[in-house]
């Protein structure tokens, strides 16, 4: 029997209504009770005083890149680099090689994570084979073999008959469909935003218009059908606007923001810093104030890291040349914290953004502390004050334009199933 | 000729953002006189004997890496020219690697052409050697900006308080680009032209006016700049064709009777005859294409001898 008596925390699971100095009692992988001053005589004792006692943070965005770019990460490297950034599960996405679009490769994922992965992976298939954009993957065998959601993540759905077929069978299998919005023509070729300092830099530019456009497209396709649609790493002003005007006429959209998207701007791509280089583009001050609004509100969802390792030499190249993506998940608490310390939302709405939410998206049963639930946890110390430093990630991706930087907050202590699996 | 003393503050020409007034007059002061030496029997000066310049040429290019290139035999300088189809790039190796490596065999300079935005100042990160840009994607292209200033400036004996033109695709040009910021830098007034699709977003923060209309544009100049249009805007949907480009935005001498008499014409070349320019015009006595392209050599001739230590210390 192995017990865990985790003493004198604040309590935050929004799952419950709870908020508040308690104790937490896991026995045997699962959560026991969330009461006042509990007492066991077995239980290894972890004094939690001054931190926050949360259910395990829950990312629905990752590229764990296996199989095929191992050299970028690996699910057990990705899995490490989760936990210590404070996530007891993540989501993988499709885009590997060979791709996810069908049983036998999702298989190959699920039995490696089981194998050699210290979070919990849940599998993403992709929409169409290979992602091309124009045959559905095998949906139903990755279904049964264990997806919890679909996406091409990386490329959009660009055929609006494609996406209409996509969404009418994935809700036969109650399997939402996460949509990378951009529209193709609009984003091809460009590299940043368009703006001012894509115009300074001579860079082609992505208009906000393309994920606004496809965002709207999917929205009235998915109140057509009644199907869920959940929209990836919302970038802009108008993509927030768009989901929560269709969420006002009852349209099944759900939506998820990630931490570059609402703490930096275009400018950090100034010098040609290919770090700050990620798909859709970092916007404009005006659009992270809209992603701030729309978390507030409940627009948008959740908080997704879109974690996208690379290696060094596929950053270090010509702007254009170089890699999309961030790798988020170790920097992800501090950065969503901020929002909290900044009014923009209260503690209990950030953290249900980081749980519970997440979970209802892709229809798990964890982020919460309920009695009987799968003991995943997260003790966060929000005062914890410390600087980024790629070189110290566990992830393979050092790919991130926050190194340096002073933040606050950080993951503690994260226990996956009752068993502790990360400690600093 | 003497110039010791005087020093550019910048240590790279990667962007005419970072070029001082000062650093622009010093380098078109030094360009005057290094033109005295294009125009002698014998055209060699051993000012850079003993130096290296790799000319490093990443895209096709033939104006300017010959005009590099002659500046830098000018002042007896040991120069070596790489071009995109015969470097390691082509063979796998990494931007980076290759400047590396470059760098390694000690030049003095890196004069560095890419079809990439950035790529010049990227270097500057990467490596110490100095670094001059000769064009980078759509970002800058420093020289060329600083041989139109000569020729206008040679025109009109002054560059503050003109009123330039700047017609065509604004949103490809790292010609327009610099152009914009370095002609802010000595006070000029810049309109741009040319059709919408061919304007980027924000163009507004960096010129002083924007049109589309031509005649707007051409009406009080000092001085027209007009940009080449390319075959390929055609296939992106940017204009229906070349017959209707260059009857909204070409120059001909119906247009240029609406223009100043004292106005200058300038093009960065290659010119597309009968598009954005009609032959009339091109060859009329505005024209000081031709000359832009000598002062070109002066000017790179002014920017090799300054960066690679000017007077020798020795």
């Amino acid at each position: 029997m192995s017990e865990l008596l985790i003493k004198g925390g604040r309590v935050i699971d929004p799952s419950n209504g709870i908020n508040g100095i308690f104790d937490l009692l896991l026995i045997d992988g699962l959560v026991v009770q969330v009461a006042e001053d509990m007492k066991s005589e077995t239980a290894t004792v972890i004094d939690a005083t001054g931190k926050w006692v949360t259910p395990g943070l829950i990312d629905i965005h990752t590229h764990l890149r296996e199989p095929g770019y191992e050299y970028k990460e690996t699910i057990a490297t990705g899995s490490m680099a989760a936990v210590a950034g404070g996530f007891t599960s993540i989501a993988c996405m499709a885009n590997t090689n060979p791709v996810n679009d069908n049983a036998e490769v999702t298989r190959l994922i699920i039995e490696t994570a089981k194998r050699e992965a210290v979070a919990n992976i849940y599998v993403i298939g992709a929409v169409t084979k290979g992602l091309n954009g124009k045959q559905l993957a095998d949906i139903g065998d990755m279904k049964e073999a264990g997806i919890v959601a679909l996406s091409d993540d990386g490329k959009c759905v660009g055929a609006l008959s494609v996406m209409r077929s996509a969404m009418e069978y994935a809700g036969m299998f109650g399997l939402p469909i996460i949509e990378h919005a951009e529209d193709p023509g609009l984003s091809l070729g460009t590299v940043m935003n368009e703006g001012f300092t894509s115009l300074k830099l001579g860079l082609p530019g992505n208009p906000t218009a393309s994920e606004e456009v496809i965002v709207s497209r999917d929205a009235v396709l998915a109140g057509y059908l009644d199907v869920h649609i959940h929209i990836a790493h919302v970038s802009s002003k108008g993509a927030v606007r768009a989901i929560r005007e269709a969420k006002e006429r009852g349209v099944r959209i759900t939506a998820e923001a990630a931490p570059h998207h609402f703490s930096i701007t275009d400018e950090t791509c100034d010098n040609f810093n290919t770090m700050a280089k990620v798909a859709p583009p970092l916007r404009t001050d005006e659009d992270v104030a809209a992603i701030r609004e729309g978390l507030a509100d409940g627009t948008i969802d959740c908080i997704a890291t879109d974690h996208a390792p690379h290696a060094v030499n596929e950053k270090e190249l010509e702007f254009e040349l170089a890699a999309f993506g961030i790798s988020g998940l170790e920097t992800a608490v501090p950065l969503s914290l901020a929002l909290a310390r900044e009014g923009v939302m209260s503690e209990e709405k950030l953290i249900e953004t980081m749980t519970c939410a997440p979970a209802g998206i892709i229809g798990i049963d964890r982020g919460t502390l309920s009695e009987g639930a799968v003991a995943d946890v997260t003790i966060i110390d929000p005062n914890s004050e410390w600087t980024v430093d790629p070189e110290n990630f566990a992830s393979k991706g050092r790919n991130t334009p926050f190194a340096g930087w002073r933040v606050k907050g950080r993951a503690v202590m994260t226990i996956v199933k009752g068993k502790i699996v990360y400690e600093c | 000729m003497d110039l010791s003393g005087h020093n550019l503050s910048a240590k790279r020409i990667v962007s005419m953002s970072e070029l001082s007034v000062a650093d622009i007059d010093l380098i078109l002061d030094t360009a005057k006189a290094m033109k005295g030496i294009s125009e002698r029997e014998v055209k060699k000066a051993p000012t850079l004997r003993g130096r290296t310049v790799i000319n490093c040429f990443m895209e096709p290019s033939t104006r300017t890496r010959t005009s590099f290139e002659i500046s830098g035999k000018r002042l007896s300088a040991d120069v070596i020219n790489i071009s995109g189809s015969g470097s390691s790039l082509t063979k796998g190796e990494s931007i980076k690697d290759m400047m590396e490596n470059l760098e390694a065999m000690k030049p003095d300079l890196l004069v560095i052409r890419s079809a990439h935005s950035g790529v010049p100042l990227q270097v500057a990160g990467w490596i110490d050697c100095p670094i001059v840009s000769a064009g980078d994607g759509r970002n800058e292209h420093p020289t060329q900006s600083l041989l139109d200033l000569m020729t206008i400036k040679e025109t009109k004996g002054k560059l503050s308080g003109l009123n330039i033109s700047i017609i065509g695709d604004i949103l490809n040009s790292r010609v327009a680009r610099s152009n914009l910021t370095a002609m802010k830098t000595v006070g000029c007034n810049v309109t741009v032209c040319g059709p919408a699709t061919l304007l980027p977003r924000k163009i507004e923060k960096f010129a002083d006016q924007v049109t589309t209309c031509r005649e707007t544009a051409v009406k009080d100049a000092d001085v027209i700049m007009t940009l080449r249009i390319q075959r390929e805007r055609i296939g992106q949907a940017k204009f229906p064709s070349l017959r209707e480009y260059s009857k909204h935005f070409g120059l001909n001498l119906k247009v240029m009777e609406k223009a100043r008499k004292d106005v200058l014409l300038l093009h960065p070349g290659p010119i597309n005859r009968g598009v954005e320019i009609s032959p009339e015009v091109a060859d009329g006595p505005w024209s000081s294409i031709l000359e832009q392209v000598t002062n070109g050599v002066a000017v790179r001739m002014a920017i090799l001898y300054l960066m690679t230590g000017g007077v020798r210390q020795n």
